[in-house]
């Protein structure tokens, strides 16, 4: 069953056509790599689904339930879609447990206690458990990534959206956040990303989209389509990239 | 004519001086919470409040203090209302304290990044619970400083008042000077007592500044 859903969605930025109509299916546990060159409109993309962006043609559902940029609706969507951002958006004046606990407090109304229990049990996942009170301006960066994948896994979402999470780390960082997604796509976890790591793409990555001038322009399984592009913009753009 | 001593001419000024903080105490209270309504109003970003708000800053930081007491004074009396200078006086500078830190604060809270709002609203929070749990805590860490430096000019502000008939300090010394024809050591009294006041306010401002610069 298809978790994410994008039928010939259109967006511009005023006179400016972005997405091209884009058709896009990802069912439930399924992890979708999306490559492409930079200004190829991939960020646009995930920031439409989760409502960051509105769009002005077709329709997205994640869910079943239709997305929309309103802000009663963007919240009800975050309960099921968890974003994560190149630089980590960290809250700098609350500790590590703090930045957890946030959302599941005020937005599910969970008890501290409770929140706290969640808060640990994520950082455990994440492999900082001994970060809870530490304030986000002491990790490294490869570490406050990890809390900001532990602050959205808190809310319990159903996919998690990453736009390129690895980009603003240090190389010997990157292995450490890799690694966690690599689990979490093995639990299960619905993931979306936006990323220039192509290895991880082909080896735990269920499917490629190549986005190319707006639009989707070759799709399929992760392995097939990366040794054996089709199109002379994919093959130039793997080519450029390894 | 009677003789003026040194203490003499001191405690007078002291006294005015009374005036002088009350009014900029005032002044700086009443500012403070017309600027976080303003600020509040600001932030729904509704367009003909935001436009409000715009036109009031420009407006107030746009004319000098002395014209907007002079109005305060002259020109509501004119129109039927009649006000002390005392009313006058911290009208006016209630104007122009808010209108000044409306401004101040409106640069606090842009430079906090997109990505804070951006953070929250993934998470679910609405508009509010971000301003309150995310983008406040942060702002007003960073505008404590810039705010308190700025009282300083509320306290010098308040000197103005003295050309409505409001005795503080610098009426004072004016009625002082004409009794003692000692301008030099009177306004010298006058500086120092001014400078008393808003050089602790300084130190202030910038050691709050360091404070919360090496916090964030
Ligand atoms: N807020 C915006 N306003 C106008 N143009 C934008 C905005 N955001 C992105 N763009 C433009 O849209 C195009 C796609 O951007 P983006 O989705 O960020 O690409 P990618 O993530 O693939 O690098 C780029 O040409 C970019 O300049
Ligand atoms: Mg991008």
């Amino acid at each position: 069953m298809s978790l994410v859903k994008l039928d010939q969605v259109h967006k511009y930025y005023g006179d400016f056509h972005v997405l091209k109509g884009i058709d896009l299916d990802i069912k439930a546990g399924e992890v979708v790599s999306i490559i492409g060159k930079s200004g190829s409109g991939k960020s646009t993309l995930l920031r439409c689904i989760n409502g960051l962006e509105e769009y002005q043609q077709g329709g997205i559902s994640v869910d079943d339930k239709e997305v929309t940029s309103e802000d009663i609706q963007v919240r009800r969507l975050a309960l099921s879609v968890g974003m994560i951002f190149q630089n980590f958006n960290l809250f700098p004046h609350l500790t590590v447990g703090e930045n957890i606990m946030l959302a599941p407090t005020i937005v599910l109304k969970k008890s501290k206690a409770e929140a706290q229990t969640i808060a640990k049990a994520m950082l455990e996942k994440v492999g900082l458990g001994d970060k809870f009170g530490s304030y986000p301006e002491k990790l490294s960066g490869g570490q406050q990534q990890r809390v900001a994948i532990a602050r959205a896994l808190a809310m319990n979402p159903k996919v998690l959206l990453c736009d390129e999470i690895t980009s603003a780390l240090d190389p010997e960082l990157v292995g450490d956040v890799l690694k966690v997604l690599e689990q979490l796509a093995k639990e299960g976890m619905t993931l979306v990303l936006v990323t220039h790591e192509m290895n991880f793409a082909r080896d735990v990555g269920d499917r490629v989209v190549f986005m190319h001038q707006g639009k989707v322009w070759e799709e399929g399984n992760s392995k097939k389509l990366l040794s054996d592009p089709e199109t002379e913009e994919l093959k130039q753009f793997i080519g450029a990239v390894l | 004519m009677i003789e003026f001593s040194n203490w003499d001419i001191l405690r007078n000024l002291l006294f005015a001086m009374q005036w002088t903080i009350l009014l900029s105490l005032i002044a700086f209270i009443s500012g403070t919470s017309v600027a976080l309504g303003l600020t509040a109003v600001r932030l729904t970003r509704n367009p003909v409040m935001t436009r409000f708000v715009k036109v009031y800053v420009e407006l107030f930081q746009g004319t000098p203090l002395l014209m907007q007491m002079f109005l305060c004074f002259f020109g509501l009396s004119m129109i039927g209302y009649e006000i002390s200078a005392w009313g006058a006086a911290i009208l006016s500078l209630t104007l122009f304290t808010s209108a000044f830190l409306v401004e101040i604060w409106r640069g606090c809270i842009d430079t906090l990044p997109k990505g804070q709002w951006e953070a929250s609203r993934v998470l679910g929070l609405s508009f509010l619970q971000t301003l309150r749990h995310v983008i406040l805590p942060q702002a007003t860490r960073v505008a404590f400083a810039p705010t308190v430096g700025f009282s300083v000019q509320v306290v010098k502000g308040t000197a103005l008042a003295s050309v409505i008939g409001f005795v503080e300090l610098t009426k004072a010394g004016t009625m002082l000077n004409n009794a003692t024809f000692e301008p030099f050591k009177v306004f010298a009294f006058v500086a120092l007592l001014y400078f008393a006041l808003c050089y602790p306010l300084s130190l202030c401002s910038k050691y709050l500044e360091k404070k919360y610069h090496v916090a964030r």
